[in-house]
């Protein structure tokens, strides 16, 4: 027993200094490292991300990329940088924020919707600390100085992404392979409510832009990240007639489905191409860098972080990935470029209201749900000028109208 | 058996046989699962640094600082510890009663579904105290009922339990979907969100500044009851010769069915209670994650501690620790999350090995000349 005991002990110790010494090189590189790109300003920074799934959710790859992209462009140290990911939105989210804070982090970024009630938390007990929140609702009512959310104009995003899908089908139609009423797009959607309505109806009126007899039908998973239910969605879409699928959910699901049947798919969060070469037409997302850049700068100069910072295509935040020749119709990326510069000029707008209706009338005025409450209220005007105000009174979308052209399968989530 | 016939040496004879202990001096069995932590780690250091030319020496330290570093993660190691101990003391009786209740996870749900709706329902109609009351007496009752279900099919025509408590968990985690969709805010977006932030109507409350105290002291106090319960009590008792054999039971004039159905109770209201102190005294807020895994966890706890709610308390220690490291560990070395979780598994794997020695000890064959007993 002593032996074995001497052994166990000697071998401990032969091997904390083998890894001591390795470690002790590993540090070098990075004082090294750091010497060469930080300047003195940044070295007070240190951001922290909370993510709720890891890169294998495309919607939280997307998040850390653009935080790795951030980091390189401010010059931060791989200290000066922290990512939680697997954070659930519950009470673990709070303590996520709350260790990030013990580690030293000024600036905290959470990436899920859920998070915010947790992270608000966070922040009326850490008040020198930054909280940012990607996709929340509640920053312009809660009023702290020390919260905020942010989003993007992601529907001037899938407006175009819509353009590509348009061009597609009238190529499909064209070559015979359907006719001009069998152009339904399916739509795989992760819940029902405004930030999901707002994503199928922009992708549908800029496919309808291009193709005037497109239809679409939108099918529920009730989950953001659901592979096997994102899956099965686009699988019974395609069998219920659907020509070209989009989707609003997290996982390789849809994307994969549209390869192995050869359905067209227009994708979101980042490029899909390499797992699907041959039906890949585009993708639209959000880059977060922008925005993380902008939090950053705030404050390093001591300025103020607006309650909510929407991004658009001018600021870089909605991007398109490039298009995929080899499922794409022609002329696609010429077409998304002169429809971008349209949007950038205010000729046209994504939600004009002549281009949709309600219930067969056209809207002249809505009311919508801007201030979150249990209660549902609807409390601000949102049609002016002849189109829906998009993201202007807060962030994140409150479109949430049901137009004319569009059935949905199933309505539970 | 044919020892005696083959005075020479058997060529059939294995190097080694296994011989079950007769009872092992208790500091001899302790010093057993110290050298398989031990063990553990070193293997697992071997492996880490394998794997992420990491030092193992600092992702130990690393480990230690992510579950104890500063007062707040003790703290919040201490209500996470609480957790994963209520579940495990709610699974005991009905393990040591041989009923192999694996529903944990769906009666901590569903007691944290009536919980969270009472908050909502109730909210802004009842008293603080009286809506507080409320929700533990619900909250019981639908743990409770969640596990009488299985129970009931048990006693009266024997099917199988293991099965039927698994399929209840996916039954309560639609249910919860379900609800967690109807009162979502905003609408539609399958997110309740914190209830009754403004009021903190049927929160429970922190004691000197501390929110999760009352949740420790009251899982310390199910903890010492249930420990009496089952070692001093006549239900305890029974419990255990149900579990030993429900012959010997009905023979001494046990009623089985009806110990059955009320052990099954007991372990679903105290599934209930954690239910309940997971939603009104940390969350305040119900997801299908709420049980976040515990009622699979906790039969690892309850397995490893024999069933003694005493040493429940630092089998949960040690599981809740090591979960903190490992995130920890994630976090500063940017590793994946699988990473620490392989980390984990192994040290499991060599704690639960050691038992194996402590039940059994290798006698190798006499011409091996290892030390023998």
């Amino acid at each position: 027993m002593k032996k074995i005991l001497a052994i166990l002990l000697a071998m401990v110790l032969v091997f904390s200094l083998a890894a001591c010494g390795a470690d002790a090189g590993k540090t070098e590189d990075k004082t090294t490292g750091a010497g060469t790109d930080t300047s003195a300003d940044v070295s007070s920074l240190k951001l922290g991300l909370i993510c709720l799934h890891d890169e294998n959710s495309t919607y939280d790859k997307n998040f850390i990329d653009a935080f790795k992209a951030a980091q390189t462009a401010l010059g931060l140290s791989d200290d000066q940088v922290m990512i939680k990911r697997n954070v659930p939105e519950s009470n673990e989210c709070y303590e996520a924020a709350a260790d990030l804070v013990d580690h030293g982090c000024n600036i905290i970024f959470a990436d899920s919707f859920g998070h915010e009630d947790f992270l608000i938390k966070a922040a009326k007990e850490n008040p020198d600390v930054q909280f940012c929140h990607a996709t929340g609702t509640k920053a312009h009512t809660e009023k702290l100085a020390n919260y905020h959310n942010a989003f993007a104009s992601i529907y001037e995003g899938r407006y175009l992404a819509g353009v590509a899908a348009g061009l597609k089908l009238n190529e499909m139609i064209e070559a015979g392979k359907f006719t001009a009423e069998e152009a339904v797009i399916g739509y795989v959607g992760a819940f029902t409510y405004a930030e999901v309505v707002s994503g199928y109806t922009s992708f549908f009126l800029g496919a309808r832009s291009i193709c005037p007899t497109a239809t679409m039908k939108v099918q529920f998973t009730g989950s953001w990240y659901d592979e096997t239910a994102e899956k099965e969605a686009a699988n019974t879409l395609i069998a219920a007639g659907c020509k070209l699928i989009s989707q609003h959910a997290d996982s390789m699901g849809a994307p994969t489905a549209c390869e192995t049947k050869g359905i067209p798919n227009v994708s979101y969060n980042g490029s899909t191409e390499a797992a699907c070469p041959n039906t890949f037409i585009v993708s639209s997302r959000i880059d977060w860098t922008p925005y993380y850049m902008y939090v950053a700068k705030s404050v390093l100069e001591g300025t103020e972080i607006a309650y909510d910072w929407c991004g658009g295509i001018e600021e870089g935040s909605v991007v398109l990935t490039s298009v995929n020749e080899q499922a794409a119709a022609v002329n696609t990326q010429s077409l998304i470029d002169e429809t971008a510069a349209k949007l950038k000029s205010g000729e046209i707008h994504v939600f004009d209201t002549s281009t949709f209706t309600v219930g067969g009338e056209t809207l002249n005025t809505y009311m919508a749900d801007v201030d979150t409450d249990e209660a549902y209220t609807k409390d601000t005007e949102v049609i002016s000028d002849g189109y829906f105000h998009e993201s202007e009174y807060r962030a994140a979308p409150y479109f949430d109208l049901r137009i004319d052209g569009i059935e949905l399968l199933n309505e539970k989530f | 058996m044919s020892k005696k016939n083959k005075p020479e040496k058997s060529t059939q004879e294995p190097l080694f046989h296994i011989v079950k202990r007769s009872g092992l001096v208790w500091w001899k069995s302790w010093l057993i699962r110290l050298a398989a932590i031990v063990l553990a780690l070193i293997f697992s250091g071997i492996v880490a640094f394998l794997l992420t030319k990491e030092n193992p020496i600092s992702l130990y330290a690393t480990m230690i600082d992510g579950a104890l570093g500063t007062k707040r993660r003790v703290w919040s190691l201490l209500q996470n510890l609480a957790m994963l101990l209520c579940v495990s003391l709610a699974i005991t009786p009905a393990f040591k009663m041989r009923f192999w209740n694996i529903g944990a996870e769906g009666q901590v749900l569903i007691g944290g579904l009536a919980t969270t709706a009472c908050m909502i329902l109730f909210g802004n109609k009842l008293s603080s105290p009286v809506l507080i009351l409320v929700m533990i007496v619900t909250s019981i009752l639908a743990g409770a009922i969640w596990a009488i279900i299985p129970a009931y099919f048990k006693a009266k025509w024997q099917t199988n339990e293991t099965l039927f408590t698994l399929m209840m968990n996916y039954i309560a985690i639609q249910t919860v979907s379900c609800f967690v969709y109807k009162w979502s805010v905003p609408k539609g977006s399958g997110k309740i969100g914190e209830i009754n932030g403004a009021t903190q109507a049927g929160w429970l409350p922190s004691i000197g500044g501390n929110k999760y105290l009352l949740n420790i002291l009251i899982v310390l106090a199910l903890t010492i009851a249930l420990y009496i319960y089952l070692k001093y009590s006549k239900h305890g008792y029974e419990i255990s010769v149900v579990g030993e054999s429900e012959k010997t039971a009905n023979y001494i004039g046990i009623n089985v069915k009806k110990v059955i159905i009320r052990t099954m109770f007991l372990s679903g209201a105290l599934c209930g209670i954690a239910g309940f102190l997971l939603v009104a005294g940390a969350d305040h807020t119900l997801t299908t994650d709420t049980a976040a895994g515990r009622g699979f966890t906790a039969i690892m706890v309850s397995w490893l501690a024999k069933f003694n709610p005493v040493y429940m308390i630092f089998a949960s220690l040690l599981l809740v620790f090591l979960e903190k490291g490992a995130i920890e560990i994630s976090t500063v070395f940017g590793l994946n999350k699988a990473f620490s979780e392989i980390i984990t598994g192994i040290i499991i794997f060599f704690i639960i090995g050691s038992e194996f020695f402590i039940n059994y000890s290798i006698q190798f064959r006499e011409s091996a000349k290892e030390e023998q007993k």
